[in-house]
């Protein structure tokens, strides 16, 4: 069994270098020239780094108040407003924009309101646009990661900081900080690399070319100027930006610590006060209100067309959940490799996987779809591969997020249980069996949740190797769109937002029944 | 069990088509919006099948910029034999790969200019402009000038990612010339945003976020025919409209030469150019017998028809994307 979980660990780590650098250098392999960088792609540089800071920074700034309010208070709808929460970050950019464009645009919600008050309507197209698009995408994940972080306390901390007598200030000084501490830094590094990647939000609201981000150029370099020396060159900056800022987060990070509990949640004391409630209620609505408006009115605008959909649409569906479900299920795989090959080898080692499990993110899935591209063809037909690449990528692009949710918890796990596993001698499966996978029911169905949803409104790869009978839903819905059929363009977009959600649903559903809690 | 029925659906799901029997295979490649039920793609590949006898493949690759790229990657090794869905900006490029045989077709073709490329033939083509909703806006501008001059809020595609945001680049460049730079920092206030597609920038200007969206002449056809809806209209410019034309060519590489060379001249005939007008909604290369369908009689007219040849193209797009960065980036 050690072989076996060796061999899957060896597998995930080649398979996760072979996609990120490996199709990086088959891009740059093509190359005809020596790249060179002009002004533009400074600038491109300098907005990015700018623009996926403050997002970083503000996300998880909001997501604290948001993930201790859920964290402490039970209330009628909890988990459904939990998982709604989630439901900007695995839109498709373009169904986002829109939604968002609804509420904040010139003819948006917002600004008719502020005209009939005899206000200006809101200027959106700018840096703030930028980031307030981001924070809209990212702010369900920061407060979904800080949630995990908070429910790993065990509750009989807060119980016995409760009998201790201590206040809301000492227990966030005592229990909440060292925790925020060991989870908040890893939060914004992901949340910093998704927006560095971002490309058609950052220009759509960022009001034209001073939105162009890293992405944008390297699509630039490949499409309209073909020149993949200096693709292959953007994209190891944006690496070089990832291995930075994964190292910084590493350095700032604690790990937890804890000491074991009974394991299960139990009832917080001491936080009745009416102006904690207070407090506590105001965070969860102004945060809902955000995130759910939008997504409203999407559902408002699919709604009509919704009975109009072809059976084409359909079948378009049924790929995508296969796709979706085959990504869920190697996320999983990688993540869980990657998570217990960090635990193994902690120190210096850890950091490198650390580092690999977020490389990911920092790479252009334009870069990684070419570069397959440039292998495959040597080998076979790439549409006739056109899905389970698309699965294989997808579940790459998931894997950062799996591997955050997941590997805070292994750590956890076996700083607080290790010991008793050694001790009665559980090895191998039966370790991951009884003692590991029990135990990581919440992050794994959150994990594979988040995987299958992504991967469901992921456009990625699959644009460069599709064929008609391959098409994918989110495929489906920009062809709409591009014929005109906005209407039904819209009602695709309802149903890729029900299949996300439900898939999200049902897997991070199972992971929390399956923890009880 | 249910391992295994979840297996055999994914493999049901992934294995694909099977493939057609011993007929042969013509691989055309071209962008994916033609490929989908509501492009022109399935009722062409019917009506080739009929008469070819042969098994027409239609294989989508994003947009037509994107088309090139992957020939270029593919390079001589493709086994693709047409490419259907290049235009006049992207048609030195192309033929610069040399990977392009002449189709050889004498073709009389209904086009505003001549025509008369070796590698290339024309399928369809129509000309950019600006569309605004008649009911909102009632100023409506004459020229670029008085765009510019106006307070009207557009929605623009990047040039640099949508071929209509290229197309209007070409356009300022070759109404302008060496003072486009100067247009466009005029332009600059009146730019809502720029987004990286046409179906963003459209999609939002049908939402009300701005005055106007660059488009083409031919979208308030959609509108009539399809939605009965004649609030959409493109405003008619003095100085003339930069014209798009889409074309396809012949992959020297085919091992299908001769079924490519029928393909093509199938491409002018009724059976393809009579259904791109409602599907593609663009002007076809040749009109069919029947004439446009109604929607298009109405549509702005250009006095001017503007387009560089293609082999300026190229140079000229490259100085225009300069200057448009220049002016706007700050």
């Amino acid at each position: 069994m050690r072989v076996i979980g060796g061999l899957i660990q060896a597998l995930a780590v080649a398979l996760v270098l072979a996609l990120t650098l490996g199709t990086l250098a088959a891009v740059a392999w093509r190359a005809e020239e020596a790249p060179r960088l002009g002004p533009a792609e400074w600038a491109a540089i300098r907005f990015t780094l700018i623009q996926a800071a403050l997002s970083a920074v503000l996300s998880v700034a909001l997501a604290v108040p948001v993930a201790r309010a859920l964290a402490r208070r039970s209330f009628p709808g909890r988990s459904v407003l939990v998982t709604l929460l989630g439901a900007p970050f695995i839109l498709p950019t373009i169904v986002a924009v829109l939604g968002l464009l609804a509420v904040f645009g010139r003819n948006g919600l917002l600004s008719v309101l502020l005209v009939l008050l005899g206000l200006e309507p809101v200027q959106i197209y700018g840096l703030h646009g930028v980031v307030l698009a981001h924070v809209f995408f990212n702010l369900p994940l920061a407060t979904r990661l800080i949630l995990q972080g908070w429910l790993a306390i065990p509750a009989e901390r807060f119980r016995l900081a409760a009998s201790l007598g201590m206040g809301p200030g000492e227990v966030t000084r005592v229990l909440e900080w060292p925790m925020l501490r060991s989870v908040v830094p890893g939060c914004l590094l992901v949340i910093f690399l998704i927006c560095t990647t971002s490309f058609a939000v950052a220009l759509a609201l960022g009001g034209g070319p001073r939105g162009t981000t890293v992405e944008l150029a390297i699509y630039q370099a490949f499409r309209f100027e073909f020149d993949l020396g200096k693709a292959a060159l953007l994209s190891l900056i944006q690496f070089g930006i990832c291995a930075v800022a994964a190292l910084a987060a590493w350095r700032v990070a604690l790990p937890g610590g804890f000491g074991g509990g009974l394991d299960r949640v139990v009832e917080r004391w001491g936080i009745g006060s009416f102006w904690l409630r207070a407090q506590d209620a105001a965070v969860v609505v102004l945060a809902a209100a955000f995130l759910l408006v939008p997504l409203g009115l999407i559902v408002a605008r699919g709604v009509p067309g919704i009975g109009s959909l072809g059976a084409p649409v359909f079948a378009a569906t049924g790929r995508s959940l296969a796709v979706a479900l085959l990504s869920a299920l190697l996320t999983l795989v990688l993540g869980l490799a990657l998570a217990e090959l960090a635990q193994r080898r902690r120190g210096r080692y850890a950091a490198w996987v650390e580092a690999l499990a977020a490389l990911s993110i920092a790479v252009s899935p334009l870069v990684i779809g070419t570069g397959l591209f440039i292998l495959i063809f040597r080998l076979t037909d790439p549409v006739a591969l056109a899905l389970p690449i698309t699965a294989v990528v997808n579940a790459l692009m998931s894997l950062p997020f799996a591997y955050r949710a997941m590997a805070p918890s292994l750590a956890e796990i076996e700083t607080v249980y290790g010991r008793l596993g050694d001790s009665l001698g559980m090895r191998g499966w039966a370790r991951l069996r009884y003692l590991v996978l029990p135990r990581l029911a919440r992050p794994m169905g959150f994990a594979a949740g988040l995987a299958a949803a992504l991967s469901m409104g992921d456009l990625g790869v699959i644009a460069l190797f599709a064929d008609p009978d391959r098409v994918t839903l989110p495929m489906q819905l920009y062809a709409l769109m591009s014929g005109y059929r906005m209407e039904e363009a819209a009602a695709a977009a309802l149903l890729l937002l029900l299949c996300s959600l439900g898939l999200f649903w049902v897997f991070d559903r199972g992971g929390r029944l399956r923890a009880g809690a | 069990m249910r391992t295994p029925i979840i297996a055999t659906a994914l493999i049901a799901t992934f294995a694909g088509p099977v493939l057609a029997q011993d007929k042969p295979v013509l691989r055309v490649l071209t962008y994916d919006s033609f490929i989908t039920e509501w492009g022109p793609g399935p009722q062409i590949e019917a009506a080739f099948e009929e008469t070819c006898g042969c098994d027409l493949q239609l294989i989508g690759s994003g947009d037509g910029a994107a088309l090139l790229s992957r020939i270029r990657l593919e390079g001589a090794r493709s086994d693709a034999d047409v490419v259907l869905g290049l235009d006049n900006n992207l048609m030195a490029l192309a033929k610069e790969t040399g990977l392009f045989a002449p189709h050889g077709i004498e073709a009389e073709l209904d086009l505003p200019i001549a025509w008369d490329d070796d590698l290339f033939l024309p399928f369809d083509w129509g000309y950019f402009a600006f569309v605004y909703d008649t009911t909102k806006l009632s100023d409506v501008p004459g020229s670029l000038e008085e765009l510019a001059a106006s307070d009207l809020q557009v929605i623009l595609e990047d040039p640099r990612t949508s071929t209509p945001g290229l197309g209007l680049l070409m356009w300022v460049e070759s109404v302008f010339g060496d003072t486009s730079g100067a247009y466009w920092e005029a332009l600059s206030d009146n730019i809502l945003t720029v987004t990286k597609g046409w179906s963003e920038a459209y999609g939002l200007f049908l939402d009300g976020e701005a005055d106007m969206v660059l488009s083409y002449t031919t979208s308030p056809a959609y509108h009539i025919v399809a939605e009965d809806d004649a609030t959409k209209a493109a405003a008619a410019f003095s100085e003339g409209h930069y014209m798009q034309v889409e074309v396809a060519g012949k992959l020297a590489g085919t091992d299908q030469p001769e079924l490519a060379d029928t393909f093509l001249r199938f491409m002018l005939t009724d059976g393809f150019q009579g259904v791109i007008p409602t599907t593609n909604w663009m002007y076809p290369a040749v009109l069919p017998e029947v004439g446009l369908p109604d929607g298009f009689g109405g549509l702005v007219e250009p006095d001017v028809a503007l387009m560089y040849p293609p082999e300026e193209a190229d140079s000229a797009r490259e100085a225009a994307l300069e200057k448009w960065l220049a002016a706007l980036a700050r």
